[in-house]
């Protein structure tokens, strides 16, 4: 549907929820505020969509969880790994030249880490897009 | 116990359960089921045979768009359903409550390419307003009763339903009245006081307002509250194509079509009204042109029971969203109140109509008069007279394909009820007006149904003559031949440097008529008779 009518999508992720009749897909959706208003009653048509919560306004946490493979000689694992603890990442898997790493949290700190491991060689990385959800009591819930 | 039964016999039955009294239905392979189990059904449901799917589809169409009801067309898998394709993108566009059912390859070959097999719920996900592909067969009475549901409530719409062939063949104790699953669904919208307390503030202050009505006011019945809030305000009123049939064409207040083909008048006033009242319109570009240049003096209220349709093509400056007709009962109730009593004045906007008549007289409808050829606007004015002083207008349902006939249809008919004006409007669909005729004779049968055509668009779906003739649906046909495109040729004198760019139907200048159309319905036992000259045009 975003894609038919010309909304442009930076990241789709989907999920099951705390109910299992139910997924979650997250949206990163850029445009104006008319455009954005249009996205989320197209959205909200939807027969099989039950509820469209836009929370670009309100307090969130976001998260983005990617694997990544970097070309890394025995000699410069060290190395990496240390920028792997400063991005609280992780290394989960090592080969004699390469070494996966993974690594979540918001999407520029994904970004900036990825900068940092373009030197040493990307050999492939795997993102799940961007989850997130809006601090406190969950809205519905709100006392009105 | 009862009986299990099979899922093609449940499918019927659900058909039964829900009213249908008439489905269109071309057979195939995967959906033969279905046909066997329609023949132990005959006595409840007649099923007419079209002679290809996109005449069923638009035929179904037709029988929904003159009904109010759902209209229901069945395919095979594969061809038929991409045959139905171009009807579900059309009832989507026009809003028309339509259930397409569809067969599908057997659930353990689905995604092997199979004969016949298309993903037709993929390939319709954008065209529908929800589709179904039925795994299981204790689903079937569930997924029934939700398309019926989500066709015919909310902004209504087409749905559609795949059943693999093993599901048809399957056998179960169906349980008829399951509980829907549609938590997401909400089709009833209804304005809060405080948007209407608006609606009437607004019209308070405004000097020039005009009513902007669409074809919401016919799929929510509100012709009768329309008219009513018009006569008691004294707002005059303009229609979108398919707003036609609403509000009385006779009516004074009417200022019949407005936007690229409507009246000079009422795309004057619309551009100079201080207050539009939108009911149940979307903004088309047919209607607006330019976004930006269209109503630009004027505040908007936008009634419209979707909510995405406000603010979509132009910002609403009060947003109603709403069932058009419960809007308007609720506006006419509040203006009961004394507090209102200002707003139903005679006399309150005397002078916009006076401009208004201005504009009418300087600037009317118009042909030229010809003695040496048959205009068709004259064709179908003369058609239009000729009924009117029959006293045939009330029961007369027109259709239409699409092009310069559609639209000169729309301009020289002159609309007096709701569901009688059947055209393909959003999608234009050439092909639309014989089938959609024939789907409306089948549910009217004692009523006048006349498809006025082109020839191009005629040509399209010719073959459902073949239908007409065999399943007795004697529907009329006033065929304009002019042996071109002529939209397309109208486009092409006026950016296209008159270039004819494959718009021409002919033969040959040195041909007559081509193809000839008289043969031709001669040639399904039809009759027909082609006329020239005016003279011989009544007669005919």
């Amino acid at each position: 549907m975003l894609a038919s009518r010309g909304f442009n999508i930076d990241s789709l992720a989907v999920g099951e929820t705390e109910d299992p009749q139910l997924s979650r897909m997250t949206f990163v959706v850029r445009g104006d505020d008319a455009e954005l208003e249009q996205v989320r009653k197209q959205l909200d048509k939807l027969v099989t969509v039950v509820k469209v919560q836009d929370i670009s306004t309100e307090d969130f946490v976001e998260r983005d969880l990617m694997l990544l493979k970097v070309r890394a000689t025995p000699a410069q694992r060290s190395e990496i790994a240390l920028l792997v603890e400063m991005f609280r990442a992780r290394v989960v898997d090592i080969s004699p030249d390469n070494l996966m790493v993974e690594i979540s949290g918001r999407e520029s700190k994904i970004e900036a880490f990825i900068e940092l491991m373009r030197p040493y060689g990307i050999l492939e990385l795997a993102r799940t897009g961007r989850i997130a959800l809006v601090r406190g009591t969950p809205p519905e819930e709100r006392p009105a | 116990m009862a009986e299990p039964q099979t899922g093609a016999d449940i499918l019927v039955q659900c058909l039964v359960n829900h009213g249908v009294e008439v489905v269109f239905a071309y057979p195939g392979g995967a959906s033969m089921p279905i046909h066997q189990a329609l023949t132990r059904v005959r006595d409840r449901v007649r099923t007419i045979l079209p002679r290809h799917e996109q005449g069923g589809g638009f035929a179904a169409e037709g029988y929904a768009r003159a009904t109010g009801k759902v209209g229901v067309c069945i395919a095979t898998s594969g061809p038929g359903a991409t045959n139905f394709v171009t009807c579900l993108a059309d009832a989507k566009m026009d809003s028309v409550p339509l259930v397409a059912i569809t067969g599908q390859v057997g659930t353990h070959v689905i995604g092997t390419d199979a004969f016949q097999e298309t993903p037709i719920v993929e390939v319709c996900r954008a065209i529908t307003k929800h589709h179904y592909l039925v795994t299981r067969i204790d689903d079937l009475t569930r997924v029934m009763k939700e398309a019926f549901y989500i066709a015919r409530t909310g902004r209504p719409g087409p749905v559609l339903v795949d059943v693999p062939k093993d599901v048809q063949n399957a056998r179960t104790v169906p349980n008829y009245d399951p509980p829907m699953n549609l938590p997401g669904y909400r089709p009833d919208r209804r304005a809060s006081q405080a948007d209407l307390e608006k609606v009437l503030d607004a019209i308070r202050k405004s000097e020039k307002p005009i009513i902007y009505a669409g074809g919401g006011i016919i799929a929510a019945g509100a012709s009768p509250e329309l008219r009513s809030f018009a006569e008691q305000t004294g707002i005059p009123v303009a229609l979108t194509v398919h707003g036609l049939g609403s509000f009385p064409s006779e009516h004074f207040l009417c200022l019949q079509m407005l936007g690229m083909h409507g009246t000079v008048y009422a795309n004057y006033a619309i551009n100079e009204a201080d207050l539009i009242l939108a009911l149940g319109v979307r903004f088309d570009d047919r209607v607006t042109g330019k976004l930006s240049e269209f109503a630009k003096h004027g505040k908007i209220v936008h009634v419209d029971i979707d909510p995405s349709e406000i603010n979509k093509n132009k910002v609403a400056h009060i947003p109603v969203v709403s069932d058009v007709r419960y809007a308007l009962r609720e506006l006419l109730r509040l203006l009961e109140d004394r507090a209102y009593a200002d707003l139903k004045r005679g006399g309150r906007y005397a002078e916009w109509i006076r401009q208004i008549e201005q504009w009418r007289e300087e600037e009317p409808l118009r042909y030229p008069d010809r003695d040496d050829v048959i205009l068709p606007q004259y064709a179908i004015e003369r058609l239009w007279q000729i009924l009117r002083d029959r006293g045939q207008l009330e029961e007369t349902i027109l259709t239409t394909g699409v092009g310069q006939h559609q639209m000169w249809a729309a301009q020289f008919w002159r609309f007096t009820t709701p569901r009688s004006w059947l055209t393909s409007g959003g999608l234009g669909a050439m092909g639309f007006g014989l089938p959609a005729a024939i789907g409306a004779k089948a549910a009217f049968p004692n009523r006048t149904v006349i498809d006025i055509d082109g020839d191009g668009s005629f040509l399209m779906n010719i073959q459902e003559l073949a239908c007409a003739y065999c399943e007795k649906l004697p529907v009329k046909v006033l065929l304009l031949n002019n042996q071109h495109l002529g939209m397309v040729v109208q486009w092409e004198d006026r950016f296209y440097q008159s270039n004819r760019a494959h718009t021409y139907l002919g033969a040959g200048p040195d041909e007559a008529a081509y193809p000839d159309f008289v043969t031709l319905a001669q040639g399904f036992r039809c009759g027909a008779r082609s006329v020239s000259q005016k003279e011989d045009l009544d007669e005919a």
